[in-house]
């Protein structure tokens, strides 16, 4: 008989091609492995990297069949621009929770002023999910030695609501991003830690 | 053994190829399958190659394999119908040292050009094929894989797709397999496909045919999990596991081998049940297998022939399977206003500048498969067709001679043909077509864009840049020198950041009653170093013509009537103050 399924849990990870949400997805992927889950994950390569729409997904418990996160399943959703983290709410479970920078990255149709980008993202961010936060993530990276630690700190965030503990988070960070941005990685980790 | 290791698809199936013995591997880069060679390239005593095309892997693959070295040649769906020709004739010769074909299949068309199914390539060729539906899997299928190479004396297919290759999870390796390589023994008649060998062979493979279904239905890895209710589900890949999470406790026969399908199997396991399903991605292949059984199987009457599939979609087309557990449509905001976000050419892209030019040249313009097929978009449309690798060429080839049967247009003008590729599609296909047009007196224009990468697929290395996949330095092909020993009088090289000599170079050349290639020569601008100092728009001298805005650059922003200039995003390629009739765009002070 399978083992039920219903114990898996999902993050989604949605962006913009090049903003790193694999590397931050594969941080998370490898936090949940050395915690002892069982994780599966989904990434898009190729043509659609080119400053297109992005979505990693993470999935973790006992045993997990798809990769692929179901419809409104998903606890979070880290969003590293605020329009990308609007169109991935289909995969936010009922109460789960948005964790976005107020990162704002203009597609061509906008920057052609054929539309406008929605100025009033973060509020219907807000009003879809209550739970959700918004952070400046960019200006706290930056606080904490590095800017384009951005993502870490919404991975910060994200940690308090997981079962590993700080250390474990600490013990990856070390091992995946490269030294000489280890230090400014933790420190935005528990920056981002902190706001949770 | 070492703990459990989180990996993609592809890079298990690297690592496992390298555990089985293989120590040669050729492809040409396509997602989702590139990541294998890159992988493979850095174990410890392979070698390893980027090939300038598909079929050229597979050829090479094939002499390795003649050699007694265990091979592997890997590629995207289309790459084999690159490499058909030698694939049809491959399983009549056989194998020595043991060889696998991976052939990674892209439902849902993520960077593709179309959604073939090439399960049908396995069959037609009578080729057996291993599908597996994680990472674990797609490991130890490819062990299994290079065993039965040998041991069935036939090359073998490792059928993924995009959700196997790149998701990622956790795999057990297993203890290396001390492969000997096998002597070389002449042997003609198996070899040498000449017709009076080639049908004594094909009986061969017909009896192989019978005995690889004997071992389909016995094989391990075909797995079988009784369930309660009256229905079973047959699947295989990665449909399995949407399958399992939306139908839980629903018997499964799960296969790993599926060409030749295990027809006894299927028989008698699904004949215990009531209905039997079948679920799996694109084309009804394992559906018309079990339909001739007798068992009047449900699939694509419910299952979507077209996109990937996922577990939504699973539940959806039967819901009988799963009373009870279908999700609420939750109340999404309104998306339907939201912008867009598709792919484009990067700020500083070297094509942007040369498609522009073309366009406004009004070019009928034959493009090809890269990065540079992004500017078919609005507001560059600076693409006339396109439809596979290299065949720019040989389609405005085909295209200019109509126009030649038809004449002029409605308004007394004959259009001018231009065909655009990128230098590794040109290695890889467009060498041939190149030829065509030279030969058979082809008077059009051949722009290669030359930026020295293959930047789509993530920057790999092909015949032009003088680096191998291994990192070793080589030649590099000359495309001026290659195209004017074809016959080409008129090669001529222009630097994509000047619009003012694209535009005269190309206008002579459209012009001109003869064959010629115009390189467009820069380095993509994502693996550029050296900054340039970005530009901006000065407020005295703009007049709001949004002229820069055609030419789609995405550090050039509109907000009501006023152009400005990210600052962040500019790379200072010059190419909108090119375009700016009022000089109102200067580099920033």
């Amino acid at each position: 008989m399978s083992p039920a399924t219903t114990d898996t849990r999902s993050v989604v990870f949605a962006g913009v091609g090049g903003q790193g949400t694999i590397t931050a997805a594969n941080i998370l992927s490898q936090v949940l492995v050395a915690h002892g889950f069982d994780v599966k994950t989904s990434e898009v390569h190729g043509m659609a990297q080119r400053g297109g729409s992005v979505i990693s997904m993470v999935r973790f418990g006992e045993v997990v069949f798809s990769p692929l996160v179901p419809h409104a399943s998903a606890e979070a959703i880290i969003a590293t621009e605020l329009l990308e983290g609007l169109r991935s709410l289909e995969f936010l479970a009922p109460g789960g929770r948005l964790i976005a920078s107020r990162t704002r990255v203009d597609p061509l149709p906008v920057l052609q002023g054929v539309v406008k980008y929605p100025a009033d993202a973060e509020e219907r961010l807000l009003e879809f999910a209550p739970e959700s936060i918004v952070v400046d993530a960019a200006d706290i990276a930056r606080e904490a030695g590095n800017e384009r630690a951005a993502n870490t700190v919404l991975l910060g965030i994200l940690s308090t609501s997981l079962p590993p503990d700080e250390v474990e988070w600490m013990a990856v960070i070390e091992r995946l991003v490269k030294a000489k941005a280890v230090d400014a990685n933790k420190a935005a980790f528990v920056a981002g830690r902190r706001l949770a | 053994m070492p703990t459990r290791i989180l990996m993609t698809g592809n890079e298990a199936v690297a690592l496992a190829a390298f555990h089985a013995g293989a120590r040669f591997a050729s492809a040409y880069p396509g997602t989702p399958s590139t990541e294998i060679l890159e992988e493979f390239s850095k174990c410890e005593g392979v070698y390893a190659e980027w090939a300038p095309n598909e079929k050229v892997a597979l050829e090479a693959a094939i002499g390795a394999s003649i050699g007694g070295v265990r091979a592997l040649a890997a590629m995207k769906h289309v790459g084999l119908n690159v490499a058909a020709d030698p694939w049809f004739t491959l399983p009549y010769i056989g194998v020595s040292g043991g060889l696998v074909v991976v052939s990674a299949d892209d439902p849902g068309m993520h960077s593709s050009q179309n959604e073939q199914d090439n399960r049908y390539y396995a069959k037609a060729a009578k080729v057996p094929m291993l599908e597996p539906a994680d990472s674990q899997e797609a490991y130890d299928l490819t062990r299994e894989a290079y065993e039965m190479s040998e041991r069935f004396d036939t090359p073998v297919m490792m059928r993924l797709t995009t959700r196997v290759c790149h998701s990622r999870s956790l795999v057990q390796p297993r203890e290396v397999h001390l492969h000997e390589h096998v002597p070389y023994v002449k042997d003609e008649k198996k070899r040498v496909m000449i017709p009076g060998h080639a049908r004594l062979r094909h009986p061969v493979m017909i009896e192989r045919l019978a005995a690889l279904e004997k071992l389909a239905n016995e094989f391990e890895h075909q797995r079988m999990e009784p369930g309660s209710a009256d229905a079973v589900v047959v699947t295989a890949g990665v449909a399995y596991q949407y399958v399992k999470e939306a139908f839980p406790g629903v018997a499964i026969l799960k296969l790993a081998m599926t060409n030749p399908m295990p027809m006894r199997l299927i028989d008698e396991f699904c004949s215990q049940y009531r209905d039997v399903y079948v679920v799996e991605e694109l084309e009804p292949f394992m559906e018309h297998s079990v339909a001739t059984l007798g068992l009047y199987p449900r699939g694509k009457v419910a299952v979507p022939r077209e996109g990937e599939l996922n577990v939504d979609n699973v539940r959806d087309a039967f819901p009988e399977l799963a009373p009870g557990t279908a999700h609420e449509k939750i109340a999404l905001p309104d998306m339907s206003s939201l912008p867009a976000r598709p792919p484009i050419l990067c700020a500083g892209c070297p094509h942007r500048g040369i498609m522009y030019t073309l366009a406004r040249l009004k070019a009928i313009i034959a493009g090809d498969i890269g990065c540079y097929t992004l500017s078919v978009l609005p507001p560059l449309s600076a693409h006339d067709c396109q439809v596979c690798m290299g065949a720019s060429i040989t389609m405005g080839h085909g295209l200019e001679k109509a126009f030649e049967i038809a004449g002029a247009d409605g308004e007394g003008k004959r259009h001018r043909v231009v065909s655009v590729l990128g230098d590794s599609t040109f290695f890889h296909s467009g060498v041939t077509g190149l030829m065509e047009m030279a030969y058979n007196q082809g008077d059009f224009t051949v722009v290669i864009l030359d930026n020295r990468t293959t930047a789509m697929t993530g920057f790999q290395d092909h015949p032009g840049t003088g680096t191998t996949l291994q990192g070793e330095p080589t030649i590099s092909v000359d495309i001026e020198m290659l195209a004017k020993s074809m016959g080409i009088d008129s090669v001529r090289v222009v630097d994509p950041y000047d619009l003012e000599e694209c535009k005269r170079v190309l206008t002579e050349e459209m012009d001109r009653d003869a064959p010629s290639v115009v390189i467009s020569r820069r380095p993509c601008v994502l693996r550029v170093k050296e900054k340039r100092e970005p530009y901006s728009v000065s407020r005295e001298k703009c007049n709001d013509c949004a002229l820069c805005m055609r030419l789609a650059c995405p550090a050039l922003v509109q907000r009501g009537e006023e152009v400005m200039i990210l600052p962040g995003s500019c790379t200072g390629c010059s190419i909108c103050a090119q375009v700016c009739k009022k000089d109102a765009i200067e580099v920033a002070r």
